[in-house]
């Protein structure tokens, strides 16, 4: 013991110091390992896919239960029917198609127009002090309430689905930089001024990326709006100078008492939700938050 | 109980108006909050940096050690006095590292030499060897969850050093590291000054850190902030923080430090 430590005092050079160096550097730096495929699909796959089988059982054993008529609940076979029906029509895909490519274009316009204005009341005092409350009230207002407006000004057209579309996200998209913006460590940006990174400079290589991680956020759920706003715009104003979409196939359905279709037509919005937010914007936010060290998983 | 102190203006070096320096504070002043009834922090500081020199400023917690780095730094302005960096901008580190996490260890330094406005041919080499500088050359793709406290720090510090200014401000950058990381880092930080023609103002609570690494230590009063004393530490580097005479010199700045705290218990 007494050795070494006059070793160590015999010896206050940078050959000790560098060995000493990398080995606290060994000791501490994080690990960062990946989860092995066998962990993801115990942990993430199994999970959904045992609570949708449990839910297609106790709906089956509802139908065979006879809880009530038949046309009320069908059989989930009839649903599948009804969808084996349209894949061999031809129709799905278009019907599917129609109503995405309307809700992505909606979501691209959203997206146009929510930046700007979120980044203009992030940052314009006088914006924020304006816009800012109007804002956050229209995330909490139904975007169906813009439905009836829209139809009265546009008709029932294409333009007033976009309308609706833009209504109902514009406001998540703007909130979401603003609290983005908002949530940016102070410390970054002193630090990003000290390396000359002011002004536009500041705002590109600073501001921004460290409000990424709020925008995405707001993306997502400016999608989840964006969607919802479309099946409600598609669902009451229905025509048939419009694309059969989701809503309509759902609202065509109900007026046919098609039972299977309104479910069908339920079911197809849903996955079409879930699949757009599984392919687009959780990996990418995934993404972002794992390259920051933030991701939880 | 302490007596007044006799060296509070006496301390301060009287260094010639027209010598060179990395950094000259005229009788500054700061205070905050409204005209009226504004909070003296820094009261008459006037202090230079000389061209190479490694000055130490060390105080109580709360005695406006980062406020003062502040203001040299630009990120806020003196209430009255002057302040002249005639190198430029300076760099500054903090005490949290501070590196942009969405950025890997090297494209934080990239980040601070296109700022400077390096060709982007030569800013991956120059950042290469930066990181080699502070000892962390196959570092550059590392993200910064992924580098230990000792390792953001020196990434922290190649970040500063990238941007080639001729004064160094440190805000307490180890405080939040253990002893023996700390204790790494005073050796790189002495042995990088050492090598470069880097002025560094260094402000620490921690007195034997302060003694360890300065050819100057000047001690900051608390409430308002005043240049109380400076001693000029000519200890031969490379020292060691359990030298003898380092641990003599911390004995009597410690004791002053204490009878600056002792000072404001009295009334
Ligand atoms: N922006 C500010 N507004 C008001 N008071 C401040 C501000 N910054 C610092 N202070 C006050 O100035 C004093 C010195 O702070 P600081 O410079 O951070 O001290 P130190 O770094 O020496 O611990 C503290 O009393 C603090 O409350
Ligand atoms: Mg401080």
């Amino acid at each position: 013991m007494a050795s070494t430590d006059t070793t160590a005092k015999a010896k206050p050079d940078g050959h000790d110091l560098a060995g000493l160096e990398a080995g606290l550097d060994a000791l501490d730096a994080v690990q960062v390992k990946r989860t092995p495929f066998t962990q993801v699909l115990l942990h993430k796959v199994l999970p959904p896919v045992s609570a949708v089988v449990l839910v297609l059982a106790v709906w089956k054993i509802l139908v065979l239960a006879e809880v009530t008529d038949d046309y009320k609940l069908p059989d989930p076979s009839a649903v599948w029917h009804s969808l084996t029906e349209l894949w061999v029509q031809g129709t799905l895909l278009d019907i599917v198609w129609t109503s995405v490519s309307r809700g992505l274009l909606g979501f691209a316009a959203a997206l146009a127009l929510g930046t700007p204005l979120g980044l203009l009341v992030a940052r314009v005092r006088f914006v924020r002090a304006a816009l800012g409350p109007i804002l956050s009230g229209l995330q909490s207002l139904p975007s169906v309430a813009w439905v009836p407006a829209a139809v009265i000004w546009l008709g029932i057209t294409d333009s007033a689905m976009y309308a609706v579309i833009l209504l109902g996200a514009v406001p998540s998209i703007a909130n979401g930089l603003v609290s983005g913006i908002d949530q940016v460590p102070p410390l970054y940006l002193r630090a990003g001024r000290t390396i000359g990174a002011t002004g536009a400079r500041g705002a590109w290589h600073i501001l921004l990326p460290a409000a990424l991680p709020g925008y995405l956020a707001g993306l997502k759920q400016g999608w989840a709006f964006s969607w919802r706003s479309l099946m409600a715009a598609e669902l009451i104003a229905s025509s048939p100078d419009l694309g059969l979409g989701l809503g309509q196939f759902l609202e065509n359905s109900r007026t046919d008492s098609d039972m299977p279709g309104v479910l069908l037509g339920i079911f197809l919005i849903l996955f079409v939700g879930i699949a757009i937010d599984l392919i687009v914007f959780s990996p990418l936010e995934r993404r972002v938050l794992r390259t920051r060290g933030l991701a939880t998983r | 109980m302490a007596p007044a102190l006799s060296t509070e203006k006496t301390g301060t070096a009287v260094v010639p108006q027209d010598a060179p320096a990395a950094v000259r504070l005229h009788h500054v002043h700061k205070s905050f909050g409204r005209p009226g009834a504004a909070q003296p922090v820094l009261d008459d500081i006037t202090l230079d940096v000389r061209p190479g020199e490694f000055v130490c400023l060390l105080g109580a917690s709360g005695c406006g050690k980062s406020t003062l780095l502040n203001l040299v730094a630009g990120l806020d302005r003196p209430t009255a006095g002057t302040i002249e960096v005639p190198g430029g901008r300076p760099a500054l580190m903090f005490q949290e590292h501070a590196l942009f996490p969405w950025l890997t260890a090297g494209r934080n330094i990239e980040l601070a030499l296109r700022l400077r406005g390096v060709p982007r041919a030569e800013r991956r080499p120059e950042a290469e060897r930066l990181l080699d500088l502070v000892r962390l050359g196959g570092s550059y793709r590392k993200r910064v969850h992924e580098l230990s406290g000792g390792m953001r720090q020196r990434v922290a510090l190649a970040r500063a050093l990238a941007q080639d200014s001729q004064l160094l401000l440190m805000d307490e950058p180890f405080a939040a590291l253990d002893a023996i990381t700390r204790d790494v880092l005073h050796h790189e930080l002495t042995r990088i000054w050492s090598e470069t023609s880097l002025s560094v103002l260094f402000v620490t609570h921690n007195v034997r850190e302060a003694v360890r690494l300065a050819q100057r230590v000047v001690l900051l009063s608390s409430r308002p902030g005043r240049v109380a004393r400076e001693w000029e530490v000519d200890i031969p580097q490379p020292r060691r923080i359990e030298d003898a005479a380092v641990a003599d010199l911390s004995v009597e700045i410690t004791e002053e430090l204490r009878g600056e705290i002792r000072r404001h218990g009295q009334h």
